[in-house]
């Protein structure tokens, strides 16, 4: 109960300040642009394949919308240190979190109040998205069903990043420090992934697990492996638990 | 209501809160008095349990602040130093909200809501931006928000501070007005706001309380003296120093007087201070040697003791005997400072 309270007076107060709409018209252009080209690319594509004679159309699933989530889940690397830099930060500079800590709140009544009201507005800023996905089933004929478990991936993923935004975020009291270091890890997780591709060693292995976009991968082919739904979960959950330590710090050193 | 013993607080390098014991009775309203960085805020915060003490413990209405500190959190009610407001609600839904986290009941919240806003006067600004209030309104949208769930005590860090005079006495006002429902700690460094508001006075001094009773007896036992100030002028002509000597002279000998401090005289006036020994009521004996002598009586009045003299005196002490287990702030504060 008071977790909803806490949420929906954080949302308010992102729909009452420029990030919300900030971050969904960001969104919206670059997703668009994502789109548009890959729609060019698929047409100009098919159009070929035809030209060369080839009788089975071009799979709809495979050349755009596995494109397009893969630079969305990109572009979420972006987007996400801007909603989860001011959760705590904002709080500490103006002395509120004095208010919220208190009252007669549980830390993770507080923690998972935040972390959803920057969720709710990450889905938000996904279902733009959605209506690109739209003009897909007028004119065409997508399967819908990978492009669900490609969503739900996305949906994760992000989760994952805002649960590590919401710490960082608890770290700080100054807002950009925590959005830049926030952007600093999100792209860190996912450059992570790249040294896989020099090196197959067990070390190496383990770095590219830690990356939040090489679990990605399989979601927008996809596929739903219970393995890359657990990495997502769990990290949801380390990055809750980081929070409310640093949370309680807050009161030892306060 | 409040029960305080040994409470301390320590830092890596400093002690900010030095073994600090006190009481507090339910309906007073106490002040909590000390220059700035003294300690006022981290005990406050202790009691609020927004940080753990290091040592000794804090009692509110019966519980304990760190084995209970949910209990603690739904009976007090707390406004830090600037108000914890957030600037982009309203007026109303910021009470709402608070009071939802307070743990009102949501069928009582609305009317509960109503009868804040109007004990605080902010009626009026209900569907206001908090961030486009002045800052009186904001200190008292901070102060409907400590009592919006109707807690047992009310803790206060500096609630005038910031505000210009007028705020000021509305706030004290309001203060008082809520004294009796509410026990109330409030803190400042202004000695005046003491004195306009508390019963108790509680003096904190690195860390330490130096003093704690109430208004009266403390200046009382402080002082033996009764002090008065005398302005005289003459019967024609300008203050000469023969006749300011002179004056000081039958001032000095009125019975009960033990001292005449000449001040600077000025426009032709002679000022002194006079001491006297308590309880003698020297004030009419001094107006009679002064109307006997021929001279004009200007002004005449007890000055007491002022918190301000008081305060220094203590502070003062703590400096200088920092190093010996007792000072000179009286019975209570020495017992305190040995334990």
């Amino acid at each position: 109960m008071n977790t909803f309270t806490i949420a929906r007076r954080e949302l308010s107060s992102y729909f009452r300040s420029p990030i919300a709409y900030g971050v969904m018209c960001f969104f919206a252009l670059i997703t668009g642009f994502f789109f548009y080209s890959a729609v060019r690319f698929f047409l100009q594509q098919s159009l070929q394949a035809t030209m060369m004679g080839q009788s089975v159309p071009l799979n709809v699933n495979e050349w755009v919308v596995r494109n397009v989530l893969s630079n969305i889940s990109v572009v979420g690397l972006f987007i996400i240190p801007m909603i989860t830099m001011r959760l705590f930060a904002e709080e500490k500079r103006t002395g509120t979190i004095e208010l919220l800590v208190t009252s007669p709140l549980r830390d993770f009544e507080i923690i998972l109040g935040k972390w959803l009201a920057a969720f709710v507005l990450y889905l938000a800023v996904l279902g733009i998205s959605v209506l690109d996905m739209l003009v897909l089933f007028a004119y065409g004929n997508p399967d819908w069903r990978p492009m669900a478990v490609g969503y739900l991936g996305l949906i994760l993923q992000g989760g994952c990043l805002l649960a590590i935004g919401a710490f960082i975020s608890s770290t700080t009291r100054n807002q950009i420090v925590a959005g830049v270091a926030t952007f600093g890890v999100c792209l860190l997780l996912w450059v992570l992934d790249w040294v896989s591709q020099f090196d197959s060693s067990r070390l190496f292995m383990v770095i590219s697990y830690l990356s939040v976009t090489s679990h990605f991968d399989s979601f927008a082919r996809g596929v739903l492996d219970s393995k890359d739904a657990v990495y997502y979960v769990s990290m949801i959950i380390f990055g809750l638990f980081l929070t409310s330590r640093s949370m309680e710090s807050i009161r030892w050193r306060a | 209501m409040i029960k305080v013993e040994g409470l301390t607080k320590r830092y890596a390098r400093n002690v900010a809160v030095d073994h600090i014991s006190f009481e507090v009775e339910k309906g007073q309203i106490v002040g909590f008095l000390g220059p700035n960085g003294a300690g006022k805020t981290t005990t406050m915060r202790m009691l609020t349990c927004f940080m753990p003490p290091t040592e000794g413990s804090a009692t509110v209405a019966g519980f304990d602040v760190r084995e209970n500190p949910m209990e603690v959190k739904r009976r007090i009610g707390y406004l830090p130093e600037t108000p914890p407001v957030y600037p982009e609600m309203e007026v109303i839904e910021y009470l709402d909200f608070v009071g939802r986290i307070k743990g009102v009941p949501t069928a009582n919240l609305r009317s509960r809501i109503d009868e804040v806003m109007q004990k605080t006067a902010i009626g009026d600004v209900r569907n206001k931006e908090i961030g486009k209030l002045s800052k009186g309104y904001r200190q008292r949208v901070g102060l409907a928000q400590a009592i919006v769930h109707n807690p047992d005590v009310l803790i206060l860090d500096e609630p005038t501070s910031g505000l210009d005079p007028h705020q000021i006495i509305e706030t004290r006002d309001l203060i008082k007005g809520l004294a009796g429902d509410h026990t109330i700690i409030l803190s400042t460094h202004i000695l005046p706001e003491v004195e306009a508001t508390c019963q108790r006075v509680m003096i904190i001094n690195r860390g330490k309380l130096v003093a704690t009773d109430t208004m009266e007896n403390l200046s009382s036992r402080l002082h033996g003296a009764e002090t008065v100030a005398v302005e005289v002028l003459p019967k024609d002509g300008s203050a000469s120093p023969e006749w300011v000597r002179s004056v000081q002279e039958k001032l000095e000998k009125v019975a009960g007087v033990s001292r005449v401090i000449a001040k600077d005289a000025k426009d032709s006036r002679a000022r002194f201070t006079v001491e006297s020994q308590q309880g003698s009521h020297v004030r009419p004996e001094l107006a009679r040697a002064v109307i006997e002598s021929g001279w004009q009586l200007n002004e005449l009045h007890g000055m007491g003791l002022s918190l301000e003299e008081i305060f220094l005196e203590l502070t003062a002490s703590t400096y200088e005997t920092k190093s010996e287990p007792t000072s000179e702030a009286g019975p209570q504060a020495a017992a305190e400072e040995t334990k």
